[in-house]
């Protein structure tokens, strides 16, 4: 097998708290999988028990073929990189590298070697002589990785790495690190709360909610074919619109739109649309029945892209997003017809109050 | 102030901005003549009166029987109170700070003890338990421990006065620290006594120095409680203090300011520098 | 292959144990070790006191307390203790003050001189007292020829308590101006406050945990005086006696029974100090969280 992580029914209660429940998942070797989740979901927790920092109230770990549940944390040899780096502020960048290969039997010749290679590969060396207080986060977290990657570690644990820099740095660093990935293929596992991070870096995202698992898929599934009404919503923006299913396509208003998975007739739904799945056309006429007429509210040009806040019949709203010369002909109080492309539906009672993450008003 | 002032639009504009001036000027002048009188004052009239005839007061002060004696004795017990109190301070503080047992604000709040009582009553507390009159004395007399009249009495004196020193100045800098670096350390292999030694004891270093020298600077210049229970014997448990006070009540006060500004210069070198190491230093500190 | 997974699944779960209870017992050997110190240093030694003070029985308490000289020993120490804490607190502020929100030269040299009473032996202290006051001293005519006494005297020992007990609320007071700011008290003189109102209405709600803390520990500081005020007392017997003093002398004087009482009593009244103190502490710690 290539599995490298494997987590079985892994639970933990802070007290009456439980902040992690039955979350099983594998990681493959050389890949990256992204734990991902609001705060409060329990991510860092579990990344945290597989490090050994935390003892799992329930559960198994394995990495490798080695059950590590009960390992310490020395034993285990993960990498990991903390939110805030966690450098050692009273050591030099050069010190801070070589602390991990103090413990392993290594010649002094050879210790030295690997951080030269290491603080190469960050492109740092001329920092070597530096404390951290010297320099900036992007700096410091690449100093962190170097660290962490000393030791050459089996698995790379990274809780929230770029949280605490800046959006440019953290841009860089985030191609940097699909790039350092590419090149040295360590089984990694990230947990953030940036969507667009895990969905350019991963090669499997876990979303979590909660302290459960919402859903297990790569990229392309969890925003395509999302499970629950709570990944439609956190991943990529969705509309959200009331209506009902009738025979396999939901209805609201006077619209009908086909759905993309299976609900049975007639119950109360929602139905989840991504903002680019909606077309516009000016001119209220023309189009089947999936088609509807809708008055235009407001225009928001975002450059090259626009969002377009259209008002249905039936009074509900929905946002589009397309190429703002699409729109030369619409204006302000126009009736267009719409077409929705793509609808995810879930039953109402599911959706609940989920609308903080789904609704696209602008 | 000013903008008070002029936004009701009168003339005081001149009149207020010199009255503020004057009433920094006035408030710099009270503490001044305040700190001038009260400290400068008393500790130039030592200096000068000890020194006013050059050495030969000194010499005279310092040839007093057991005089010598008294201020290597001093020196000696001051330094390993310092020790004492810097490892076992070090351990309250980090016990305080990192465990979580029944009992732990209690602890903390006797550690402030020291700091309330009179060092008077601390001699008279020492003498009461280790004394003569105790049981507890007469047995460990009996063992050969001789804390009442002996160097050891003293020791343990300096050691109640100074307790609070160490504790005071470990507790602040463990309670900042990230335990994120000690996470990290353990992920990179080392064990708790590894991790403790290359990323805990670094960073309280300067804090157990500098209160290791409050404890030195302290105990140069106690007197209740070495009084009580040292017994004062010439030669043997004569402290430099009590001597300074000896020399005074026999009405050689110039020999004994002589001595005293000795003293003086010792501790207040070592208050200086420890006020020095307390202003932050370099080190990769954040 | 599934039996050796559950061998070392085992294996684990005891080494785990054996990690957690060593862990354990290191830490309850540190604490006991610390208890042990206390123990010996403090909490046994208050326990003699008390021991050899009620040892006679309790009539001793009410025998020691209707004498005389302890009691005119009582009312010197808080006669003295309150003269002290009111100037060092007044002035004390006002030196914060200074040092904090001024800017001068030679304002690092004042600022060490609030330092120098920490590094002068108490007896020193009273050595200078003698030295400027009594015979042959700076100021002694100065006084004697107005009748003035002044070593040997009530004015000597305020002198030297005060000197002895300066620091306490100039140190407590100086880091929280700091960290306040002058950012309120701005704010008030722009919304039209006159300096003083400033100063009871802003700055002294701020300060006043730091004040509190200090006033404690000036007052602790006065009661407890001793080896100053040995030098310029002249010890005598119910006019310049302190109770620290009063202990002293008895002791010398081998009446321990009385030595032991009134020692007892300042101990408690340092307990009770102490317990202000922690309340102070602990609301300062809630204040800033909240």
């Amino acid at each position: 097998m290539s599995e490298l992580i494997r987590v079985e029914n892994l639970t933990k209660r802070f007290g009456d708290f439980e902040a992690v429940r039955d979350v099983t998942f594998t990681a493959e070797a050389g890949s990256i999988t992204a734990l991902l989740g609001p705060s409060g979901s329990g991510k860092s927790t579990v990344l945290r028990m597989i490090a050994g920092l935390e003892t799992p109230t329930r559960g198994r770990i394995w990495l490798g073929q080695e059950e590590q549940t009960h390992t310490s944390v020395q034993e285990r040899r993960v990498g990991f990189v903390f939110q805030h780096y966690a450098l050692f502020r009273h050591l030099t960048v050069w010190q801070n590298v070589m602390f991990g290969l103090a413990v392993r039997r290594m010649s002094k010749r050879e210790r030295r070697a690997r951080v030269e290679e290491l603080l190469e590969l960050v492109q740092l060396g001329p920092f070597r002589d530096r404390y951290p207080d010297q320099l900036s986060g992007g700096q410091r977290q690449r100093v962190a990785l170097a660290r962490a990657l000393a030791p050459r570690p089996n698995v790379l644990l990274l809780d929230e790495p770029f949280g605490a820099l800046d959006a440019r740095v953290r841009q860089d660093l985030r191609r940097w690190l699909d790039n350092l990935h590419r090149e040295l293929g360590v089984t990694s596992l990230l947990v953030t709360h940036d969507q667009d991070e895990a969905l350019e870096l991963a090669n499997r995202l876990v979303v979590m909610r909660e302290g459960r698992i919402e859903q297990v898929g790569t990229p392309n599934e969890i925003y395509n074919e999302p499970a629950t009404p709570f990944v439609a919503g956190f991943v990529g923006s969705a509309n959200v619109l009331h209506g009902h299913v009738i025979d396999g396509h939901m209805e609201f208003g006077e619209h009908r739109v086909p759905i993309a998975n299976d609900l049975a007739d007639g119950i109360d739904a929602r139905a989840f649309v991504r903002p680019h799945d909606v077309r516009v056309r000016a001119g209220g006429s023309g189009g089947g029945s999936g088609t509807a007429r809708a008055t235009v509210e407001r225009i928001v040009t975002l450059g090259w892209l626009s969002r377009v806040v259209l008002r249905l019949g039936d009074g509900q709203a929905i946002v589009a997003e397309l190429p703002s010369d699409e729109l030369c002909d619409v204006g302000l109080g126009d009736v267009v017809a719409v077409d929705v492309r793509r609808a995810l539906a879930f039953r109402a009672s599911d959706v609940g109050r989920l609308a903080e993450f789904a609704s696209v008003e602008s | 102030m000013v903008s008070a002032a002029r936004a009701t639009g009168r003339r005081w504009s001149l009149s207020s901005r010199a009255a503020a001036r004057l009433r920094h000027r006035s408030l710099r002048a009270a503490a001044v003549v305040y700190l001038g009188l009260m400290i400068a004052l008393p500790a130039a009239v030592v200096i000068d009166e000890g020194f006013a005839r050059g050495l030969s007061d000194l010499r005279d002060g310092l040839a007093y029987p057991g005089a010598a004696e008294a201020v290597w004795l001093t020196l000696a017990t001051s330094t390993a109170a310092a020790v004492v109190n810097a490892v076992f301070g070090t351990i309250i503080a980090y016990v305080l700070v990192r465990f979580r047992f029944p009992g732990r604000r209690l602890l903390g709040a006797l550690v402030d003890l020291p700091l309330a009582i009179p060092t008077l009553v601390t001699g008279v507390m020492l003498v009461a338990l280790y004394g003569p009159a105790s049981p507890i004395g007469r047995a460990l007399e009996g063992a050969g421990i001789e804390v009442a009249f002996a160097r050891l009495g003293i020791l343990l004196a300096l050691l109640v006065v100074t307790l609070p020193f160490v504790v005071r100045a470990v507790q602040p800098v463990l309670l900042e620290l990230d335990p994120a670096e000690e996470e990290a350390a353990e992920t990179l292999g080392a064990s708790g006594w590894t991790t403790f030694r290359r990323i805990v004891l670094p960073a309280i270093r300067p804090a157990i120095a500098a209160g290791a020298l409050l404890v030195f600077a302290r105990s140069l210049g106690e007197f209740g409680s070495v009084v009580i229970v040292s017994g004062n014997i010439t030669g043997r448990t004569l402290t430099a203090p009590v001597l300074i006070f000896q020399l005074a009540s026999q009405f050689k006060p110039e020999q004994a300011a002589a001595v005293a500004s000795v003293l003086f210069a010792i501790s207040f070198g070592t208050v200086l520098i420890t006020t020095r190491l307390a202003r932050g230093r370099r080190g990769g500190q954040p | 292959m599934s039996a050796g997974f559950a061998i070392r699944r085992g294996g684990d779960r005891d080494a785990m144990f054996r990690r957690r209870r060593r862990a354990a017992v290191l830490r309850g050997m540190l604490v006991a070790l610390c208890v042990l110190y206390l123990a010996v240093l403090l909490l046994a030694p208050l326990a003699g006191v008390v021991w050899q003070a009620l040892r006679p029985g309790w009539r001793v308490l009410g025998d020691t307390f209707t004498r005389s000289d302890v009691v005119h020993a009582f009312t010197l120490t808080a006669v003295i203790a309150l003269i002290t804490v009111a100037v060092t607190t007044a002035f004390g502020v006002v030196v914060a003050w200074v040092l904090v929100r001024q800017r001068f030269r030679g304002r690092a040299f004042l600022n060490a001189l609030v330092d120098l009473p920490f590094a002068l032996s108490p007896v020193t202290v009273g050595l200078a007292c003698v030295l400027l006051f009594g015979r042959g001293g700076w100021f002694h005519d100065f006084f004697a020829a107005r009748g003035i006494q002044i070593i040997f005297a009530l004015p000597s020992m305020v002198l030297v308590t005060i000197f002895i007990s300066v620091p306490f609320t100039i140190r407590e007071v100086q880091p929280v101006l700091e960290e306040i700011g002058v950012e309120e008290e701005d704010a008030a003189r722009t919304l039209g406050a006159s300096v003083m109102q400033t100063f009871l209405r802003v700055t002294l709600p701020n300060i006043r945990w730091g004040l509190l803390y200090g006033i404690a520990l000036s007052a602790a500081r006065a009661i407890g005086e001793i080896g100053a005020v040995l030098v310029v007392s002249g010890l005598i017997q119910g006019r310049t006696e302190t109770a620290t003093l009063y202990i002293y002398r008895a002791m010398e004087e081998r009446q321990t029974a009385s030595a032991y009482v009134v020692a007892l009593t300042l101990a408690g009244v340092s307990v009770l100090i102490l317990a202000a103190i922690e309340w102070v502490k602990r609301k300062r710690t809630r204040e800033d969280e909240a």
